[in-house]
């Protein structure tokens, strides 16, 4: 089922298209490197608030709302230039080791992000201005700047392991 | 001539003790490669975020004075690290760099960007408050700045791409 669809990605167009030009890859290529630098660097700096590390003076909330702008339109181009890349050679990547433990670490932090926004962060009125904040935000900053670490480690890894 | 000096140098560096570790061992490029571009990272979301407050994108009901405060002495914490695992990679791989175009081309631009931050902080770190609008100079240049710290990232991935001299 899901080999049926790896398959099917890489007949697709665009898959043909980005194989047919060869200098079409290293650009995309450059623009999803460009997008994860500032998803990870502006997810870092709002970890490293939560951390009690860096901004210690400004309110959380405040960090977050002056940054978070960047992170997601940052996001979306690295998702949209990632499934591009992608399907160029999608069997190959799907049974590659570290774009599996890459997407599985993106999965994780996806939910960390989501626990901390619906459970955590409803209580940031009491924290807010807090230099240090309660343990279950330092924690939740610190499992997120790991698994940030751990998708950019393993997205350079991707491209040691196989020939594509 | 310079071609020539830099591939004789280039030819000594890869048979010394530390480039032929560096060979051997398979994860120290993979690695260091990964401090760098997490250092990037950093450098990068610093930047852009200075950057478009300047141009009035992002951020603007923050103060310019804050915001390059908190982030621009990210750039200068964290460009060591990049020169010495940069330094790394070219120790392990001498060829690939030092002759490559690309290579040249950023770190020229990584010249010219880092003055440019250098020449923009002071003014940044006294701007005034969040309504005013950055003046002119100032929004060219972090419009620059945006430019050329891109183009070090391109540049940075495309050494893979392009053959050397």
């Amino acid at each position: 089922m899901l080999e049926t669809f790896f398959q099917w990605l890489h007949d697709t167009g665009l898959a043909e298209t980005v194989r047919a030009n060869p200098l079409m890859f290293p650009w995309v290529e450059s623009v999803h490197v460009l997008a994860i630098t500032l998803v990870v660097g502006s997810i870092a700096a709002v970890d490293l608030r939560l951390l009690g590390v860096a901004s210690r003076s400004q309110p959380v909330t405040r960090v977050i709302h002056d940054i978070l702008p960047l992170t997601w339109i940052s996001f979306t181009v690295a998702v949209l230039t990632g499934m591009t890349l992608f399907t160029s050679s999608a069997v190959d990547y799907a049974h590659n080791g570290p774009m599996q433990m890459k997407m599985l670490l993106l999965v994780i932090a996806g939910i960390n992000m989501l626990v901390f926004h619906l459970v955590t962060y409803r209580s940031v009125g009491a924290w807010d201005d807090a230099p240090r904040a309660p343990l279950p935000v330092r924690v939740a900053g610190a499992t997120s700047l790991l698994l940030w670490i751990g998708v950019v480690v393993f997205g350079r890894w991707i491209g040691f392991v196989s020939g594509v | 001539m310079m071609v020539e000096t830099l591939r004789h140098f280039g030819e000594w560096l890869s048979g010394t003790p530390l480039s032929t570790t560096i060979q051997n061992v398979p994860w120290i490029i993979p690695a260091t490669q990964s401090i760098h571009i997490l250092c990037v990272a950093f450098v990068m979301a610093a930047v852009f975020v200075v950057d478009l407050r300047v141009l009035g994108v992002l951020a603007r009901t923050q103060s310019l004075e804050t915001l390059s405060h908190r982030y621009l002495p990210w750039i200068w914490y964290l460009l060591p690290v990049l020169l010495a695992s940069g330094a790394i990679l070219i120790i392990g791989e001498p060829g690939r760099s030092l002759l490559n175009p690309v290579f040249g081309a950023k770190m020229l631009m990584l010249v010219v960007a880092a003055l440019l931050t250098l020449a923009l902080g002071r003014p940044l770190r006294h701007a005034a408050d969040a309504s005013a609008r950055p003046r002119m100079y100032l929004q060219a240049g972090a419009m620059l700045s945006l430019l050329l710290w891109t183009g070090i990232v391109f540049a940075g991935r495309w050494i893979a791409y392009v053959a050397s001299f």
